[in-house]
């Protein structure tokens, strides 16, 4: 019951997803629109079990007074102030309701401050490590000027080419390497998946019995 | 008013975020910790609202699903208590002794998503990238297409050692996947940095007012 049942259930569940593409009978649809239902909701719950987790992390360092509980804190409040929001304020989805203005104005910001906050750290590991010694690491910095260049107005100011080869470099040889990778990356998620449904692989289930 | 105030929020917050590149420091701990519990409760709000209110509490508690208006007991009640139930069973987590039991819900999450992916990726990432490659040999573009597909998959094949034709055609991969990493990268940076000129624009334009 331990291991061989969840492993039944996961075999008997990808059987049925993996094959209700080849039987179009409405008994089948059903069920698979109904296991649809059950998949979406269980993200749902595991969601939640993921945001218990973290009032438990928080929790336990105010409760054993850690040096940074104040952050703490700020993640349990602003974890409360919007599922307060969320769940009583009537109109909780609507544009201009308090949730939906915390989260424009709150996350959205942070959000795509942190990200292009990676601009700098990018542009500063590649001034450390982009160093043209060999064949590859030319091609690799050569490719990244010009489709930097290419992107912006200057590239076109300082040569007319350089947008006409930037537009070539990311339609031929990117588009041939990433259409390789991506055929070894589908090849490599057929195969996890495969090896999940058979129970070769067992990750999912954790340590012990 | 009300504007004023949230954008000087967003603004106040876009900056300790940026106070990072000074060093790690409290307002960036702060906007840090604040996004964490603010995306924690907003998403749990989207998908309660999304999935579990739906399908399970309105069914289970208020008797209807969607429009239709459906009796205790019967095979819909039933169907919307099972992902209830299996959503429960993940909280047995907490609970040491019987935290095996929820390994029957994950079971069927797993599995359920690995099936449902299996022909989608197949058409998606395999057979769709192989049709739109299989090109007539009549351009430059159409050559360099193909041999960059074939030198890519070779030097990704490792069962057979790179000597000879296939050794040059590993080469001829490489040179191809270091255009594309470079490609990527400028691509990657590029949009870094168009997402921090609208950070900037924010704080000039809708925050100070000075463009």
């Amino acid at each position: 019951m331990r291991r061989q049942f969840p492993l039944a259930l996961c075999f008997i569940a990808g059987l049925f997803m993996a094959i209700q593409y080849f039987i179009p009978h409405p008994t089948v649809q059903n069920f698979y629109e109904r296991l649809l239902i059950w998949l979406q909701t269980l993200l749902a719950f595991a969601f939640l079990l993921g945001t218990v987790s973290l009032v438990r992390i928080h929790y336990h360092k105010i409760k054993h007074r850690a040096d940074d509980r104040g952050y703490s804190w700020v993640t349990l409040f602003a974890l409360c102030l919007m599922i307060g929001l969320g769940f009583f304020s009537s109109a909780h989805h609507a544009q201009g309701s308090p949730f939906d203005m915390m989260f424009q104005n709150v996350q959205v910001p942070i959000e795509a401050t942190m990200f292009s906050l990676l601009a700098f750290y990018v542009a500063s590991a590649a001034f450390r490590a982009f160093r043209a010694r060999t064949l590859e690491s030319t091609l690799l910095l050569v490719a990244a000027c010009i489709v930097m260049l290419g992107r912006v107005p200057i590239g076109d100011m300082i040569h007319s080419s350089i947008p006409t080869a930037t537009r070539w470099i990311l339609e031929v040889p990117n588009l041939a390497a990433k259409r390789g990778i991506m055929i070894g990356v589908g090849l490599g998620m057929m195969a996890t998946s495969l090896k999940i449904i058979l129970g070769i692989e067992r990750a999912w289930m954790g340590g012990g019995d | 008013m009300g504007t004023i105030i949230w954008t000087t929020i967003g603004a106040v917050l876009t900056l300790s975020v940026y106070s990072f590149l000074y060093k790690d420091n409290p307002f960036y701990k702060f906007a840090e910790h604040l996004v964490v519990g603010i995306s924690a409760g907003y998403y749990l709000v989207i998908y309660y609202f999304n999935f579990i209110q739906p399908n399970v509490v309105a069914p289970v508690f208020l008797l209807r699903f969607g429009d239709e208006v459906i009796g205790f007991g019967s095979s819909t009640w039933w169907l919307a208590l099972i992902p209830g139930l299996l959503g429960l069973l993940l909280y047995t987590r907490f609970f040491p002794k019987v935290g095996w039991i929820g390994r029957w819900s994950l079971g069927i999450y797993v599995g359920g998503y690995a099936g449902l992916s299996l022909s989608p990726t197949m058409q998606a990432r395999v057979l769709n990238q192989i049709s739109a490659n299989a090109l007539p040999l009549t351009s430059v573009t159409n050559v360099f297409l193909i041999v960059g597909l074939l030198g890519t998959l070779t030097y990704f094949f490792f069962s057979m050692k790179h000597k000879g034709v296939l050794g040059v055609m590993a080469r001829v991969g490489i040179v191809f996947l270091m255009v594309g990493f470079g490609a990527s990268f400028g691509y990657t940076v590029m949009s870094r940095v168009s997402l921090l000129i609208g950070r900037v624009g924010f704080l000039l334009q809708d925050w100070l007012h000075l463009l």
